[in-house]
């Protein structure tokens, strides 16, 4: 029943989803997309799993008081924050008590996990959680500014979801990435030195691909490593690129059947 | 630029300072920066799937159900299978339960495999084999009336015969590399020498083509600062109820904040130093 069950599912299913794919009638569609659709469901559900284990590590963090443990009332405040915004909009100009309530909210939260991280004197952070939440249960009761969207999107369009979105999310996640550039060229200096010719092949490729738009070669020059630049992604690079994608589609296929048939069993855990 | 979006403006400034503040070392700033981004990313998730995700594929579906029935007597009442199918993943908090959300894990993961076989097939094998062979279907095989380029001798043009059989040896060349089940010697370790040399270059190739899109986003974030914080809060068109100071006082309070950090940290290191020091 605990292991079974699980692998009879995933034999039923792949070879029934296997055997579809060939079937060109409208009602294997139908199906087909029907269970893309349940699957879709399945996988928005596991989210939960997701974020409750980043609410678990925060607050054990906080409870066991491990390095940095500060930092993990920032990312609770991050995520309860957007939440907020995206469940909620409001109806005009006007802010009434909105930033009041959200603040009351997520004052909530930090008590909360105040309280369980406190080994005596619970008793002051949770009355404060519970004034907090006594606050912004009367400002959502009748403040009439603002609202719960839960149903419609007005929350992904409301000013604060899109300012965190673009003022906090965006810049942080694309300066990791430029990031990357500092490392990247570090990480070459120590791995590109021409120490034979496979080293040095993929140095001087990579040199010419990088000085394709060095703006200080000159009209020829500067066409002729472009040139170089172009033919270099095209021919060779596409070459291996190509190995590399009929090896990694014959990879997926090879484990995807060895979970059907229910050699590879990973997916199911312990116990 | 109104001043509110100004004081966000200059909050996304100070987070990229702090997120580029890693290249010294790990600090206070950049820890902070780290763990607000990994928060709001999963907030961000959660609404986006929530909205774009459940909203229109399960509960507009069950919507002309009654919740008293549990929506049983929706049109669509099936779409309550991956509903409660979902529900199961939660047993995982349990741990007497938590076997159970094998089954709907099992349903995913077959589903999964079972889409992902015929694709991965058909994109990623017959498709590239496809391409290898057949560069141009209009003209299929080799393009010997071009052999060496286009309009004369060119081993730069990528569309000539040359390059064309150049694709098609370097690919198999790089997939006889990758098969192991025969040793590598005589001819057949001879094109998988020549197959690791395509390798090379492609990897070289890859690697400058990715650090020339991480100076570009590099570049783009120094373009933000100048052009949408700075330039913003020189402009002395911008202003608060007549007064430009609002703008100067926000930016020189981000500038203190992070040349007093600077001084600290140089204080630090310094006096780290004394301390280090050998005693004799």
């Amino acid at each position: 029943m605990k292991r079974q069950v699980p692998l009879v599912l995933v034999l039923l299913f792949g070879l029934f989803m296997i055997f579809q794919y060939f079937v060109p009638h409208e009602s294997s569609e139908w199906v087909y997309e029907f269970l893309l659709d349940w699957i879709y469901i399945i996988g928005i559900f596991a989210l939960a799993l997701g974020i409750w284990s980043l609410y678990v590590v925060s607050v054990d963090k906080v409870k066991t008081r491990k390095h940095d443990w500060g930092y993990s009332y920032v990312t609770l405040a991050g995520l309860f924050g957007m939440i907020l915004f995206g469940f909620t909009a409001r109806h005009g100009d006007e802010w009434g008590w909105y930033l009041i309530f959200v603040a009351c909210v997520l004052l909530t939260v930090i008590m909360s996990v105040q309280a369980m991280a406190a080994r005596i004197n619970k008793g002051l952070p949770l009355g404060l959680a519970g004034l907090f939440l006594l606050g912004a249960v009367l400002i959502a009761v009748f403040d009439d500014t603002w609202s719960f969207y839960f149903y419609t999107q007005e929350g992904l369009q409301s000013t604060m979801f899109r300012a965190f979105f673009d003022y906090i999310m965006m810049p942080i996640l694309a300066t990791i990435f430029s990031l990357l550039a500092f490392f990247i060229a570090s990480a070459a200096y120590r791995a590109f030195r021409a120490r034979n010719l496979l080293a040095s092949l993929l140095l001087i490729a990579a040199l010419i691909v990088m000085m394709r738009f060095f703006p200080y070669f000159g009209e020829n020059v500067g066409e002729f490593i472009a040139r170089v630049s172009s033919w270099l992604m095209n021919v060779p690079n596409l070459a291996a690129q190509r190995a590399i994608i009929i090896g990694v589609g014959l990879g997926i296929v090879a484990t995807a059947l060895k979970v059907i048939l229910g050699i590879e069993r990973g997916y199911m855990g312990k116990g | 630029m109104d001043f509110t979006t100004f004081l966000w403006t200059t909050f996304a400034a100070f987070v990229t300072l702090a997120t580029f503040s890693f290249l010294y070392k790990d600090n206070p700033f950049y820890k902070f920066a780290e763990h607000l981004v990994v928060g709001v990313a999963a907030g961000y998730f959660v609404i986006i799937l929530w909205h774009n995700g459940l909203v229109p594929n399960l509960f507009r579906r069950l919507a002309d159900g009654d919740w008293y029935l549990l929506w049983l007597n929706s049109t669509m009442w099936w779409y309550l299978i991956p509903a409660i199918l979902g529900a199961l993943m939660w047993t995982r908090f349990s741990k007497r339960w938590s076997w159970v959300s094998r089954w709907p894990m099992g349903l995913y993961i077959g589903i999964s495999t079972g889409v992902a076989i015929p694709l991965e097939m058909s994109n990623r094998v017959s498709k590239q084999l496809y391409a290898t062979m057949i560069v141009n279907p209009q003209n299929p095989g080799i393009d010997w009336a071009n052999f060496w380029g286009h309009g004369g001798f060119d081993l730069l043009d990528v569309a000539s015969g040359f390059s064309q059989v150049l694709i098609f040896i370097g690919a198999v060349a790089a997939l006889i590399y990758f098969f192991f089940s025969k040793a590598h010697t005589g001819i057949f370790g001879k094109a998988a020498t020549f197959g690791i040399w395509i390798l090379m270059i492609g990897f070289g190739a890859s690697f400058g083509f990715t650090v020339m899109a991480r100076i570009s986003l590099f570049i783009n974030r120094l373009q933000f600062i100048d052009q949408e914080w700075i330039q913003h809060a020189m402009n002395p068109e911008n202003m608060v109820n007549g007064s430009h100071w609002p703008y100067q006082l926000v930016f020189w309070a981000m500038i203190l904040v992070v040349v007093g950090y600077m001084v600290f940290e140089l204080v630090q290191h310094f006096s780290s130093k004394g301390k280090a020091a050998p005693a004799e």
